[in-house]
C-alpha cells in the first residue's frame, strides 16, 4: 500500500473517530457523558507515560506524582487568584508538574531500567506523604475542592462549561496533545529516543547525549501528564491525595501495556478497556449477586478479574490490544 | 555424505542442524555421529560453527531444523539439565567454571545427583583426585584463584563427575602450556579407556589427530569432509584445506 | 537541644533494631529473589500480608501463635511457587519490564482479594506471650526482642543453608552462570521456583511476627514493600548483607526521625537515603566501590 493511501486511511479514521466524540455527549446520558470524558484524561495520562515507557524504554510508576501535581497546580490558581482563571490553571498545573519532572529527570535518568522504576516508586511516594501531611498548604487528606472556571478571558467574557461544552474542550486538548506527540515522536527527537530504547549503550556510543534526551523525555512526558491533571481538576473540581499514590501510576502501566506500548493512541484504549471492565464489572457482580442470592459476591472486588486478565495479557498479549488488531489486521 | 567409517548405532547423531543468530544462518545443516567410546575430532578455522555445534548438542542454542538423537532418542529441544542427567557432559571454551565456588562445591554440581551413594560419591573423587593431584590440594579454595589450567582441569573434573556416556569437549588446550597439553591428552586417553565417547573440537592439530579415531572437518556451517585420523598427517592437503591460512 | 534525651534515643534504638531486623527479613526474601532471577518482586508486600492473614486465621483456629507461624510461612510459600510458575516461567527470558508488570498485576489481585475475603477491619494477632521489662520510663515488652532475635535466627539460616546446603551450591551455581549450571544438570527452573518459594515465605514470617505490633490489614503491605525496595537498593541489589546492614540502618534512622516528626513523615528520611546513594553511590551504599 502506497504512503498516501496509508496516510488517507489514517487521516479518515482519525476524523471519524474525531466525529463519533464530538457527537457522543450529545446523545449520552449524563453520566456516561462524564465517563468518556474520564476516559479521555486518563488516556492523556496514559499517553504521556507511553513518551517514556513505549519510546524511550523508561518504565515510570512516578506518572501520578505529575498528574497530581497538574491538579493541585490547578487548584492553587482557581483558590488563589480571583476570578477563577482557566488559563491560569493550566500555567500553574503544567508549572507544578514540570517541577516534579525536573526533580525526578535529575535523580533518575542515570539509572537504568529497575532502579529507574523504583525510584520514580519511591518519588510518587515521597510526594504524596508531603501531600498528605502538609495539611495547611494541601487540605491534606480531604484535599481541595474548588469551582470550576469558566471558559473565555476572565475580566472580558466568560461562559461557564457545561458537561458537555467542557467534554469538547478535553476533546480539543487531548485530540491536540496527541497530534503534537505523534509530531514530535516521528521527528528527529523522536527517532533518538526510539534509539535509546533499542540500545542505549550504541546511541550514546555514536555520539548522542542519552542523558539529555532522557531529561528531555521525562520533563516532556511529565508536561502532558501534568496537564491531564489540570483537566481532571477541572472536570471533578477537587484535588485529593489519592491521585498522587504509586497505584495510579500502577494503572496508567496497565493502560500502557493493555492498548499497546509504543503506539500513543494505544494507551486510550487501554484506558478505555480498562475503564469500560471497571463499570462493567461494577454492575455484573452486585447483579450476579442479587439474581443468584449469593450476597458476598456482591463486594467482589473488580480488580480481582482485571488484574488477572492484566496478568494474563502481560503473558500472551505483550503486544497490547492494538498489536494484537494489527497484526490481526495485517493477515 | 555417506560415511563408512561412522559407526552404525551411534551414541549421538547430529542429523542436518540448521542454528540462527538474529538474521545470521550459523549452522547450515550440520550432520555428525559419534559412536560409544569413540573419540571424535571437530577441526575447522575459526568461526565455522565448531563451539556452535557443541552449544547446539548441548541443549544450549535452539537448533532451529534438523534433529539431534541420543541412543536413538530425539534430544532436540530438551532442556540443557536433562541432557546432563542422562549422560551428555560439556566442557565450555572458557572453561566457566563457578568461579566464587570453590574446588569442591564446583565438583559437587555434577556429584549431587539422584541414584549416587555417599560411597560411589567418594570413589568418584578419589579417582578424580589421582589425576588431579592440584585440584585435591586446592580443594577448598574458591574456583577463580586458580590458574588457567587448574581452571581447565576442573572444568573437566566436573564433567566427569557427572559419570557421562559422552563428553563434549570445546578447544580444552586453549592458553594452555605444552606441559598441560599433554596432561589433557592423557585424560582424554583415560576417559576413551574408560568408555566415555568425546566429541572433541580443537585448534591444536597435532594433538587431535593423535587422540582421535575420526575426524570431521567443518566449513561454512557444515561437515563437509570426514576421514579417519589413521589416514591423515599433519601436512595431508585436507589439513590444509580446510585449516590452513 | 543542649539536654540529650538518652533515655529516648537508646529507646528508639531498641526499637529501630527491632524494626529494622523484621525489614531485614522482608527485604532479604526480595534481594533472594532479585539476586537470584532478576525478578524485581511487587507483589512481596501483599504475600507479607497474605502471611499475617494466615497467621490470623491459623491461630484462631489453633490457638497457637508458633502453629500459625509455621503454617503461614508453608501456605505461602506454596502460593508464591504456584505464583511464579504459573505467571513468571512463561515470561523468562523477556524483557524485565514484563516480570514488573506481572508481579505488580499480582499484588494488585492479592490485595484486593484479601480486602474482599476479610473486610476492611483490621485484625490482631496476640502476642505468644506477654512480659515486659522496664526499660527507663517504658515497660518494653519481651516479644519485641523475641522479634529481632527469630528474624536475626532465620535470616542466619538462609545465609547457612545458602553456603553449606546441597540445595544452597545449586542456587549459589544458579546465581552466578545460570546456564553452566542447569549444563551441569541443575533444574535451574526448579531452583528459581524454591526461591521464589523461599522468599514468599520469609515475607509471610515477617508478616506474622509483627502481626500483633500493628493491626493485620490489606494494605499493609504497601508500606513494607516501599521500605524493603529502598533498603534493596540502598544495600545493593542481589546483596545479602548489604539488605541487611541497609535495614537496620535505615530503620533506626527512621527512628530516631520520629522523635521529632510524625512516623508517616519518617519515610522521608529513607527516601533522603535512596537520593543521596543514588547521586554517589549507586551500586550501594555497603557494596564495596566497583574497581
Amino acid at each position: 500500500m502506497s504512503l498516501s493511501r496509508h496516510a488517507s486511511i489514517y487521516w479518515t479514521g482519525f476524523a471519524v473517530i474525531v466525529g463519533l466524540l464530538i457527537l457522543a455527549p450529545l446523545v449520552l446520558p449524563e453520566f456516561w457523558r462524564r465517563f468518556l470524558t474520564e476516559i479521555l484524561i486518563w488516556g492523556l495520562l496514559a499517553m504521556s507515560s507511553d513518551i517514556l515507557i513505549g519510546y524511550t524504554g523508561m518504565v515510570s510508576f512516578g506518572h501520578s506524582a505529575f498528574f497530581g501535581l497538574g491538579m493541585y497546580g490547578a487548584a492553587a490558581a482557581l483558590l488563589t487568584v480571583k476570578p477563577p482563571n482557566l488559563w491560569l490553571a493550566i500555567v500553574y498545573g503544567l508549572a507544578g508538574s514540570a517541577a516534579v519532572a525536573l526533580f525526578v529527570a535529575y535523580f533518575s535518568t542515570r539509572l537504568r531500567d529497575i532502579y529507574f522504576a523504583i525510584t520514580t516508586l519511591i518519588f510518587s511516594q515521597i510526594f504524596y506523604v508531603i501531600i498528605f501531611t502538609w495539611t495547611e498548604v494541601t487540605g491534606g487528606e480531604n484535599g481541595l475542592a474548588f469551582s470550576r472556571p469558566g471558559f473565555g478571558i476572565p475580566g472580558v467574557w466568560t461562559t461557564p462549561f457545561t458537561s458537555t461544552t467542557l467534554h469538547w474542550f478535553v476533546l480539543a486538548v487531548v485530540a491536540a496533545s496527541y497530534l503534537l506527540l505523534r509530531r514530535l515522536t516521528q521527528s528527529p527527537f523522536g527517532m533518538v529516543l526510539q534509539s535509546i530504547r533499542e540500545n542505549e549503550a550504541r546511541t550514546r556510543a555514536i555520539g548522542y547525549p542519552v542523558e539529555r534526551y532522557k531529561m528531555m523525555a521525562v520533563m516532556l512526558s511529565g508536561l502532558f501528564a501534568g496537564l491531564a491533571g489540570v483537566l481532571y481538576a477541572l472536570q471533578n473540581r477537587f484535588a485529593a491525595p489519592d491521585f498522587v499514590y504509586f497505584v495510579v501510576s500502577g494503572e496508567v502501566v496497565i493502560f500502557n501495556v493493555m492498548g499497546g506500548i509504543g503506539t500513543l493512541v494505544g494507551p486510550i484504549v487501554g484506558a478505555a478497556f480498562f475503564l469500560g471492565l471497571r463499570e462493567g464489572l461494577s454492575r455484573l457482580f452486585p447483579y450476579l449477586a442479587t439474581t443468584f442470592n449469593l450476597p458476598y459476591l456482591a463486594e467482589f472486588p473488580y480488580l480481582v478479574p482485571v488484574g488477572i486478565i492484566f496478568i494474563a495479557m502481560v503473558i500472551f498479549m505483550p503486544q497490547g490490544l492494538l498489536g494484537f488488531a494489527k497484526r490481526w489486521l495485517n493477515r | 555424505m555417506t560415511e563408512p567409517l561412522a559407526p552404525a548405532q551411534p551414541l549421538v547423531s547430529v542429523e542436518g542442524v540448521h542454528t540462527y543468530y538474529g538474521k545470521s544462518h550459523i549452522l547450515n545443516g550440520v550432520s555428525l555421529k559419534v559412536g560409544r567410546g569413540e573419540v571424535v575430532g571437530l577441526l575447522g578455522r575459526n568461526g565455522v560453527g565448531k563451539s556452535t555445534t557443541l552449544k547446539t548438542i548441548m541443549g544450549l542454542i535452539n537448533a532451529s531444523a534438523g534433529r539431534i538423537l541420543y541412543e536413538g532418542q530425539s534430544i532436540t529441544g530438551l532442556p540443557s539439565h536433562k541432557l546432563a542427567r542422562i549422560g551428555i557432559a560439556y566442557v565450555p571454551e572458557d572453561r566457566r567454571i563457578f568461579r566464587l565456588l570453590t574446588v569442591m562445591e564446583n565438583l559437587r554440581t555434577g556429584l549431587d545427583r539422584n541414584g549416587v551413594s555417599e560411597a560411589q560419591k567418594k570413589q568418584l573423587l578419589e579417582k578424580l583426585f589421582v589425576y588431579f593431584p592440584r585440584l585435591a590440594e586446592r580443594r577448598n579454595q574458591a574456583g577463580g584463584t586458580l590458574s588457567g589450567g587448574e581452571q581447565q582441569m576442573l572444568a573437566i573434573g566436573r564433567a566427569m563427575m557427572l559419570e557421562p556416556k559422552i563428553v563434549l569437549l570445546d578447544e580444552p588446550t586453549e592458553g594452555l602450556m605444552p606441559r598441560m597439553v599433554s596432561q589433557i591428552r592423557e585424560i582424554i586417553q583415560v576417559l576413551h579407556k574408560d568408555g566415555v565417547a568425546i566429541l572433541l573440537v580443537e585448534q591444536n592439530v597435532p594433538l587431535t589427530l593423535a587422540a582421535s579415531q575420526r575426524i570431521y572437518f567443518m566449513e561454512k556451517g557444515a561437515v563437509q569432509h570426514h576421514a579417519a585420523a589413521s589416514e591423515l598427517s599433519l601436512d595431508h592437503p585436507i589439513i590444509h584445506k580446510y585449516l590452513g591460512v | 537541644m543542649v539536654d540529650i534525651p538518652w533515655d529516648i534515643i537508646i529507646i528508639q534504638t531498641v526499637n529501630g533494631i527491632v524494626t529494622g531486623m523484621i525489614l531485614a527479613l522482608v527485604a532479604s526474601g526480595l534481594t533472594l529473589i532479585f539476586g537470584i532471577m532478576d525478578v524485581v518482586n511487587f507483589a512481596h508486600g501483599e504475600l507479607f500480608m497474605l502471611g499475617a492473614y494466615m497467621g490470623v486465621v491459623t491461630l484462631a483456629a489453633t490457638g497457637s501463635f508458633w502453629l500459625a507461624l509455621v503454617v503461614a510461612t508453608l501456605i505461602i510459600a506454596a502460593l508464591g511457587a504456584a505464583l511464579q510458575v504459573a505467571t513468571l516461567r512463561p515470561l523468562l527470558g523477556r524483557d524485565p519490564l514484563y516480570t514488573i508488570l506481572a508481579t505488580f498485576g499480582i499484588s494488585l489481585v492479592l490485595q484486593n482479594y484479601a480486602l474482599w475475603q476479610f473486610g476492611p477491619v483490621a485484625r490482631k494477632i496476640q502476642e505468644p506471650f506477654s512480659g515486659q521489662f522496664t526499660l527507663f520510663y517504658l515497660q518494653y515488652p519481651w516479644y519485641r526482642i523475641l522479634i529481632a532475635g527469630l528474624s536475626a535466627a532465620m535470616i542466619g539460616g538462609l545465609y547457612l543453608f545458602l553456603k553449606y546446603g546441597r540445595y544452597g551450591v545449586w542456587i549459589r551455581a544458579t546465581t552466578q552462570d545460570r546456564v553452566m549450571a542447569q549444563a551441569m544438570g541443575i533444574p535451574v527452573p526448579w531452583v528459581h521456583t524454591g526461591v521464589f518459594a523461599m522468599g514468599a515465605g520469609m515475607a509471610a514470617a515477617s508478616g506474622v511476627l509483627f502481626g500483633p505490633l500493628v493491626g493485620v490489614n490489606h494494605a499493609m503491605g504497601l508500606d513494607w514493600v516501599l521500605k524493603a525496595f529502598i533498603v534493596v537498593v540502598v544495600g545493593g541489589m542481589g546483596n545479602l548483607g548489604g539488605s541487611i546492614a541497609a535495614s537496620i540502618f535505615i530503620s533506626l534512622l527512621e527512628a530516631y526521625a520520629s522523635i521529632w516528626v510524625s512516623p508517616s513523615q519518617a519515610i522521608i528520611v529513607s527516601s533522603v537515603v535512596l537520593i543521596l546513594t543514588l547521586l554517589f553511590r549507586p551500586t550501594g551504599l555497603f557494596v564495596p566501590t566497583p574497581k
